[in-house]
């Protein structure tokens, strides 16, 4: 997988089209083998990397973490993108953090409530094109047995014949799903920004 | 009536007294719960952060009070304390005195080196900066013990100083406690009886 850390040539066009072109667009239609390539379903790499902050204050600082553990699958459809849906599951019990009193904070009733609440969960209702490599996902977040619709921002970073790589990145306010603890110390919303790689099944 | 006369307390200082007593009073009792392994984690979060900016007001109020104990002049001892009580209750308001800027100091110094980081945000209202020290879990764990050892030492002290005040009050029935109650001179009732004597001693006091 360290090719892929290549800069933005020849390669990540093709895959860009391959993700995004619209079926049946005559200019596109010679890339017709790389978008059936990139269509598929893809299990979510263990390698990806969930990452969140929270900001604090006065500015500097903040809470800052990771979780370690999640699972989950997306569908590209080759025809057309906004058919394309995604299911994640995380397991808060796995954050990481800058220390443990952290992490058990976060894991405990204040927060997760991982005990009670084992799983995060998205499903994806509405995928929309943005621009030539990037997309929006509109999708049912459940956070402590509460769920909210929550939009993702994605852009497409890598791809090749058996894996793809997307940057995403999304806000969401933690208070309604119960989580207002810290504020307005620490801030209402929570930024993630998330490395997603999906190996092809 | 609101400064302090020479051997009455002025309004200003009983009530920052009694002001300072009732914060101490609650700062020592958030302390204790919000140490408790068993609380729930987002109470204890928000008691830390009432403790703290109570702590801070507390800390404003003892230097204000200290301030005006060096410049103020303090009225003169009841005439019925004897030197050993005098000697001790101006020691035990010394360390009061100490121990009421030194404890939110410690607690200040505990926020400020502690890895967590958490900002004071005085009553959500303004960020109070850290102070300088080391940010480690050592430094950290020396002030929290320094804070706690002085909080119960506080307690200790506290207890002894209402105790005396009681003691003065019931079984030497004499002006140590009401005259940090109210700032006039009315002397109580059943003290009348010694009065002759008292006036003797304040004479004699001034004469030396």
């Amino acid at each position: 997988m360290t090719s892929l850390r290549r800069p933005m040539g020849a390669a990540l066009p093709r895959a860009l089209v391959a993700l995004f072109a619209l079926a049946g667009t005559p200019a596109l239609g010679a890339k017709a083998p790389a978008l059936v390539d990139a269509a598929g379903t893809y299990r979510i790499a263990s390698s990806s990397t969930v990452r969140f902050s929270v900001g604090q204050v006065g500015g500097s600082g903040g809470i800052a973490g990771s979780f370690t553990k999640f699972s989950g699958t997306f569908r590209i459809d080759g025809d057309d993108i906004g058919e394309s849906s995604v299911e994640f599951t995380l397991y808060p019990e796995s954050v990481n953090s800058t220390e443990g009193r952290i992490e058990d904070f976060l894991r405990s009733s204040a927060v997760f409530d991982a005990v009670n609440y084992r799983t995060v969960t998205f499903r994806s209702t509405a995928v929309s094109q943005t621009g030539p490599d990037t997309a929006t996902i509109e999708g049912t977040l459940t956070v402590r047995g509460k769920s909210r619709k929550e939009r993702f921002a994605v852009a497409l970073t890598d791809w090749n014949r058996r894996s793809i790589s997307f940057t995403i990145r999304g806000s969401v306010r933690r208070s309604p799903y119960g989580m207002t603890v810290g504020t307005p110390i620490y801030s209402n919303v929570v930024e993630f920004n998330m490395n997603i790689r999906g190996q092809k099944r | 009536m609101l400064r302090n006369s020479k051997d009455r307390f002025g309004t200003v200082t009983i009530v920052l007294h009694w002001t300072i007593a009732v914060l101490i009073l609650g700062l020592l009792l958030t302390g204790l719960v919000m140490r408790r392994t068993e609380i729930d984690p987002a109470l204890q979060f928000s008691l830390y952060q009432w403790h703290k900016s109570f702590g801070f007001i507390a800390l404003g109020l003892a230097a204000l009070q200290a301030l005006r104990w060096l410049v103020e002049r303090s009225p003169a001892p009841p005439p019925t304390l004897g030197p050993m009580e005098q000697m001790a209750s101006r020691a035990a308001h010394l360390s009061l005195i100490a121990l009421a800027l030194l404890v939110p100091l410690a607690g200040w110094a505990v926020a400020s080196a502690s890895t967590l980081a958490i900002p004071s945000f005085f009553f959500n209202l303004i960020v109070i900066p850290h102070l300088p020290l080391p940010r480690s879990e050592t430094s950290e764990a020396f002030f929290a013990l320094a804070h706690a050892t002085l909080a119960y030492a506080t307690l200790a002290l506290v207890a002894v100083h209402a105790a005396a005040a009681i003691y003065h009050h019931f079984l030497g029935r004499d002006e140590v406690l009401v005259r940090m109650l109210r700032s006039g001179s009315a002397p109580r009732p059943d003290s009348t009886i010694s009065a002759p004597e008292k006036d003797d001693t304040l004479v004699e006091r001034k004469r030396r």
